[in-house]
């Protein structure tokens, strides 16, 4: 109480003297608020033994964020709940309480935030604090940041503090600066002319936790650097990252002392209706926590973006990817392209193709015998980056066409080649136990084909329906599923679904999973009523994913913003 | 649960409830002494495809409406919405001079797949980067797609959350009152 009364104090003072400086109150305040709920009803059909039936029935959670900015100023505050914690939610969030307060402000060229904030340095390799308030994801900081720009197209980045841990914080300290640099067009005259536009940067982070362990000798302090350059000219635009990490050894990669590294590239070139961007990626024991005993998805300091499409539809999205911290490499390759107006294959309005290739795998390790490797360098394995792992993860290989067939008509179709190594995606085995038994290995392989139409029944009414199928022998076997959507702009929605996994293995498995939904939208206002039954799944953002528990019942969303 | 583990416990729950609540209320009350004016946009900093650093304030229209769509290219809702819009985006900035902002959220590993996916949906809008969802996260926004339209004052007038078919002619009536200097009924 005494600690939000000093922040309450120091809002309050500091808005006073800015807005003396300005002479009004005339700040903006903005926030949001969403709440979810759950009635859960007994299924034996999907729960046999009940163990994901909840004790509780009902489960509810919401947040209210609210953030006030006035010129220079700026300070908020989330209130979070959780009564309790929605299944698949990770359990470390329960009770109530404010999880998140900032006060920022501007002065004489400094940013300055105190309290809570989330950063990143480049693409997270080395640093990202952020939140995904779907998947239950949080690192918020807790500490101080100054972010300064001395020189025209430099900017410095000064982060310190500790990571949120659901209610609690993070053992260990974070320490870290970042430098970026846009060769900027007054002192480089000659890239501008020639069309180059050119982005240097580098960032450097510590992280401290205290270590008493009986029998090892654990490095208290770890630190990790990236560099990373951005190139474009024209159409064509180019993005290097790469990371380094100091030996931390951790439960994720079984105390070893090898140290990490990690690289990310990409290409694209972009114009006239074409899109094209090919990226290749390897990682190598980043695994990076504020707590070295830490798992799932707590208190990461960096973040590894998958390379692997994310996908909206309901069947690909059973078995999506899931970045592994341990080691992986893969590359991936994405077109868009428009096919003109008035062509024999764009039609009257125009066709979209899209294709996507991603492929990942594991990375190449020789394993040290365990007998001559001593505590102090305990190396685990050695790399060599130029070869291949022998490990196949996941692969994605699809094809969407997009068109318009006449004023009232839009179609969408989509074939998709899948492959998923559930052993490693699902049950999280290590590479070490799979090459030891490779014939146990859980794999997934199937073919999808999705075919959407949106139907514009009448002004402002719109019918919108998905056929999808998912062919596959492995795991739960072929699904088919129909949706039909109802919508009446601005205010209803309306939506019916079915999931028919009619080739299960386990013919008493071979179940229909209905869902039928009713939305009503007010401006900045939703709310959503929902009743059916759920399958097992993955639900990820981002490469981060959480497992969803099957479920049966009632729930509801409502979510709003000023 | 919670009273099977007996009745010592309870005091403590609650106790430890109300004195959040109290927290609560404490902090709504300081939020609520401001006075809720005309909204205007909040100084945050965004990138362009390029990598150059811009104020919104800066990249929105005096002339006329200013319609702001936040995104991602995860999003196919979003995706749906900028490309259904798209045909009236280029009636409404003939006849009214009206500015499309398409907001990307994408952090800055999948921002690279920001300028592919605009081109290759052949869509002509003018893109921003909200790499660390700074924008985003100051005005409230809980989820994309999000749209806002601002007059030529720069005043948010119309904000809509999600999107369904069809929202699309409703936005475009709304940049339509908006030029003709109404505030939006809706």
């Amino acid at each position: 109480m005494k600690r939000l009364l000093l922040f309450a104090w120091a809002i309050c003072s500091a808005t006073a003297s800015f807005a003396q400086e300005q002479n009004t109150f005339g700040g903006q305040l903005h926030g949001n608020f969403q709440l979810d709920g759950q009635l859960y009803l007994r299924d034996e059909s999907i729960d046999p033994t009940g163990e994901f039936y909840p004790d509780e029935r009902f489960l509810g959670q919401g947040y209210a964020n609210f953030v006030y900015t006035d010129g220079n100023f700026s300070s908020g505050l989330r209130y979070e709940n959780y009564q309790n914690v929605m299944l698949g939610f990770p359990e470390g969030y329960r009770g109530e309480g404010i999880a998140y307060r900032y006060l920022q402000f501007k002065q004489d060229g400094l940013d300055i935030t105190v309290g809570n904030f989330y950063e990143q340095f480049g693409t997270g390799m080395v640093f990202r604090s952020y939140e995904e308030r779907g998947l239950g994801y949080d690192n918020a900081m807790d500490g101080v940041r100054i972010k300064v720009n001395p020189i025209s197209g430099l900017s410095l980045k000064a982060v310190m503090g500790r990571q949120r841990f659901y209610f609690e914080k993070s053992p260990g300290l974070l320490r870290g600066i970042d430098a970026e640099y846009n060769l900027s067009k007054e002192l480089f005259p000659k890239l501008d002319s020639a069309g180059l536009r050119w982005t240097v940067g580098g960032s450097y982070i510590s992280k401290y936790q205290r270590a008493n362990d009986p029998f090892l000798v654990l490095p208290e302090n770890v630190a990790a650097g990236g560099v990373r350059t951005q190139v474009s000219k024209g159409p064509w635009a180019m993005q290097v990252e790469y990371a380094y990490k100091a030996n931390d050894p951790s439960a994720d990669n079984g105390y070893i002392y090898k140290d990490g590294n990690g690289i990310l590239a990409n290409v694209s070139y972009s114009k006239n209706g074409l899109g094209i961007i090919a990226g290749v990626k390897r990682i190598d024991n980043m695994s990076f926590r504020t707590d070295r005993n830490g798992s799932t998805i707590d208190m990461l300091v960096n973040y590894l973006s998958p390379t692997a499409q994310v996908h909206t539809y309901a069947l690909p999205a059973l078995y999506q990817y899931a970045t592994q911290i341990n080691g992986e490499e893969g590359i991936q390759l994405e077109a868009n392209y428009k096919f003109k107006r008035n062509t024999t294959l764009g039609g009257k309005y125009g066709t979209l193709l899209s294709v996507n290739y991603s492929v990942v795998q594991s990375i190449d390790k020789d394993y040290v015998d365990p007998a001559l490797d001593t505590l102090r360098t305990l190396q685990g394995y050695y790399s060599d980056p130029m070869m291949r792992g022998d490990i196949p993860y996941f692969h994605d290989f699809n094809v969407t066409l997009s068109k318009k067939i006449n004023k009232k008509l839009k179609v969408n179709a989509m074939y998709l080649n899948l492959f998923y190594n559930r052993s490693v995606l699902e049950d999280g085995l290590g590479d070490e136990s799979i090459l030891l038994n490779p014939d146990g290995q859980k794999l997934m392989s199937g073919d999808i084909f999705i075919l959407e139409s949106l139907y514009k029944v009448k002004r402002k009414h719109y019918l919108r329906t998905e056929f999808q199928h998912l062919s596959t022998k492995d795991d739960r076997g072929s699904m088919a599923m129909a949706l039909a959507e109802y919508s009446i702009a601005p205010h209803w929605f309306f939506s019916v679904q079915d999931i028919y996994n009619y080739g299960n293995p386990d013919e008493a498995q071979r179940l229909h999973y209905p869902l039928a939904s009713v939305v009503y939208t007010a401006g900045t206002s939703r709310f959503q009523l929902s009743y059916g039954r759920q399958q097992r799944g993955i639900f990820c953002v981002g490469g981060v994913c959480r497992v969803v528990p099957p479920s049966n019942g009632v729930s509801f969303s409502l979510t709003t913003s000023f | 649960m919670l009273f099977l583990r007996g009745a010592e416990r309870l005091p403590v729950f609650f106790e430890y409830t109300l004195e959040n609540m109290k927290q609560l209320l404490t902090a709504i009350a300081f939020f609520g002494l401001f006075q809720l004016g005309a909204q205007e946009l909040p100084s945050t900093m965004l990138k362009t495809l390029d990598g150059q650093s811009i104020n919104i304030q800066d990249a929105i229209s005096d002339e006329g409406p200013t319609v702001i769509s936040f995104w991602a290219t995860w999003c196919k809702p979003c995706i749906k919405e900028l490309t259904a819009f798209m045909d009236y985006a280029i009636d409404l900035e003939e006849e009214v001079g009206a500015k499309v902002l398409a907001v990307s959220i994408d952090d800055s590993r999948n921002s690279a797949r920001v300028a592919p996916m605009v081109q290759g949906q052949g869509w002509e809008y003018t893109v921003l980067l909200d790499e660390n969802q700074d924008l985003k996260r100051n005005l409230g926004i809980v989820n994309v797609p999000f749209t806002l339209v601002l007059n030529k004052k720069g005043e948010v007038v119309w904000k809509h959350s999600g999107y369904s078919p069809g929202d699309e002619e409703e936005l475009a009536e709304v940049v339509e009152e908006v030029a003709a200097g109404h505030h939006p009924s809706h």
